[in-house]
């Protein structure tokens, strides 16, 4: 595999003192899905913005390709296509005319019959001649991703791709990024649904307050920070803690079962120990059953530890 | 030199203008026959000759500038705050392109457009006065200079204004009276002494009169300070824009 997005020790500091990015550190491979998840204000968009030149580093350097994103500009960008959060669209223009105009921004010579296979990759070929502004909010989006992906980039940038779109789109929409994994194109996304990125990307990386706290195989990730739950289910059910079992991290479902978490990686589950002591204090289990924390626990625990 | 993205945005800004034709060209050519009219024909009647000159004919330059300018102007302010004021900029900002494609895109479409509307006009004009053009090459040699640099400036307020108002304010509040007051209508000479010497500080009077000279051989200042002004003009106009690509002044935060 090789690097090709390079971030190293990038910061941005706005006018008003407020700093942005605090010392980024990022290296893409080529071909990956990385999700950046983080709550708002951490500091996503303006890392993206950085990365496709829109906005200004205070400092650190970018290599996009081998290329410097600010000396070899052209050749960084050119590798680049950014799908933006927001719905900026010429609302007068035919999508066709949008799509070509992108097209051309990126140096590329007119070619309708590729602009056309974009189009049906997206589902958006009936609507190439429709005006903008006749546009449903899903099919604008779709747009967007049109246009970046017209010059056929390296690397697809989505900004928040699935914000306030609907359930049968944001599945269009991972279906959309795993046609582009297969045809090579290194796709970062930044998102909030944690879902999202469960389902699309190969790594994730957890940014809060312009840091990454975290980045890592999602599959390992998860296994790694990941909570297991014990649920002991018991005859009679129970209503109250028995005694002998309180330095147990346990709690008691509606059902009357016995709930206890533990830490995966941590030395030890303590679960040999439990099963001994409920024996001891005259529970009867007629069933155990285990449940693993998902990806939006370990994202709230993160973002709370880094809080504190 | 990213030559398909200048055409790009060439091509788009230039859509526009066919789109909104009405707007774009019916307007100015409806509304210079207006000043002819009222001009040429109410006031032109009393007035007869201006240096040799029939009034009707002496106002044609004037006239064409006044559009040029105020055309050129918005135009090109128009064509890179709308960008802005929707939000498709981050695309001009994200492609592999320099400022001067970006520059070359957009005030070479708004000047194009004030050299359609500028030629359409004289030929408007040739519906009701007698013209002759002594000077054909440097009138359009003035003409399309004037687009050039108007548009360049009109680009500076179109990056400079964050509202409409603001769009508005320059053309509506400099140009036009600059224009109004800089012999569009009138020769200098026919003013009281302390007035010419004041008029000399307003850049448009230059213009004009090396216009005027084109088609005439009568000028109120002489050829050579003509085209000094506008190179003067054109080259702050260049620097200020090279200055706001450079320090990203309201395009990259």
């Amino acid at each position: 595999m090789t690097t090709i997005l390079n971030v190293s020790g990038v910061t941005k500091t706005y006018e008003g003192g407020f700093q942005a990015l605090k010392g980024i550190d990022l290296e893409i491979e080529e071909g990956e899905i990385l999700a950046l998840l983080g709550p708002n204000g951490a500091g996503k968009t303006t890392l993206i913005s950085i990365i496709c030149g829109i906005s200004t580093t205070s400092s650190g350097t970018i290599t996009v390709g081998g290329f410097d994103h600010v000396k070899d500009y052209r050749a960084a960008r050119d590798m680049i296509g950014l799908v933006p959060q927001e719905i900026n669209l010429e609302p007068f223009e035919t999508v066709m005319n949008t799509v070509r105009f992108s097209r051309g921004l990126f140096g590329r010579p007119r070619d309708d019959a590729r602009i056309e296979e974009i189009l049906k990759l997206l589902s958006l070929h009936d609507k190439k001649d429709s005006r903008i502004m006749t546009l449903s909010g899903g099919m604008k989006r779709r747009v967007l991703i049109a246009k970046a992906l017209c010059h056929d980039p390296n690397i697809l940038f989505l900004d928040e791709p699935t914000a306030g779109v609907d359930v049968e789109l944001r599945k269009d929409m991972w279906d959309i990024v795993a046609k582009l994994k297969q045809t090579g194109v290194t796709v970062i996304l930044t998102t909030h649904y944690i879902e999202e990125a469960e389902a699309m990307a190969d790594r994730i990386g957890v940014i809060s307050k312009g840091e990454i706290l975290l980045i890592e195989d999602k599959d390992a990730l998860i296994k790694r920070l990941g909570r297991k739950e014990l649920i002991i289910e018991c005859e009679p059910p129970v209503d109250a803690i028995p005694d002998g079992l309180a330095q147990y991290a346990l709690t008691i479902s509606d059902g009357g079962e016995l709930v206890y978490s533990y830490d995966t990686h941590g030395d030890s589950t303590g679960i040999t120990g439990l099963l001994a002591d409920l024996r001891k204090a005259g529970l009867q289990m007629t069933d155990l059953s285990t449940r693993q924390s998902s990806l939006e626990d370990i994202f709230v625990d993160l973002v709370k530890e880094d809080a504190a | 030199m990213n030559w398909h993205a200048i055409a790009a945005i060439y091509r788009f800004e230039m859509a526009r203008t066919f789109r909104t034709l009405m707007q774009s060209i019916v307007s100015p050519v409806l509304s210079t026959s207006l000043y002819f009219i009222v001009f040429g024909a109410a006031i032109g009647s009393r007035i007869d000759q201006v240096e040799g000159v029939s009034y009707g004919a002496f106002i044609v330059p004037g006239l064409i500038m006044l559009t040029v300018l105020t055309q050129s102007t918005t135009n090109a302010a128009f064509g890179i705050y709308f960008p802005k004021f929707i939000g498709t900029v981050y695309e001009l900002l994200s492609a592999p392109i320099s400022f001067f494609e970006i520059v070359l895109g957009y005030v070479g479409a708004a000047a194009t457009k004030a050299l359609m509307i500028g030629l359409i006009i004289l030929l408007t004009a040739h519906f009701f006065v007698d013209l002759t053009i002594q000077h054909p090459v440097w009138m359009m040699t003035f003409l399309v200079l004037t687009c050039i640099s108007f548009a360049l400036f009109g680009f500076i307020i179109g990056i400079w204004a964050q509202n409409f108002e603001q769009l508005q304010l320059v053309p509506l509040l400099v140009i036009t009276p600059l224009v109004f007051l800089g012999g569009s209508f009138y020769s200098i000479s026919m003013l009281p002494p302390m007035w010419q010497t004041i008029t000399l500080f307003n850049p448009v009077v230059y213009l004009i009169s090396g216009f005027r000279w084109a088609f005439f051989g009568i000028a109120d200042v002489s050829l050579g300070w003509s085209i000094l002004a506008i190179a003067v003009f054109m080259t702050t106009c260049l620097a200020t824009i090279g200055w706001i690509f450079r320090t990203g002044y309201r395009l990259r935060s």
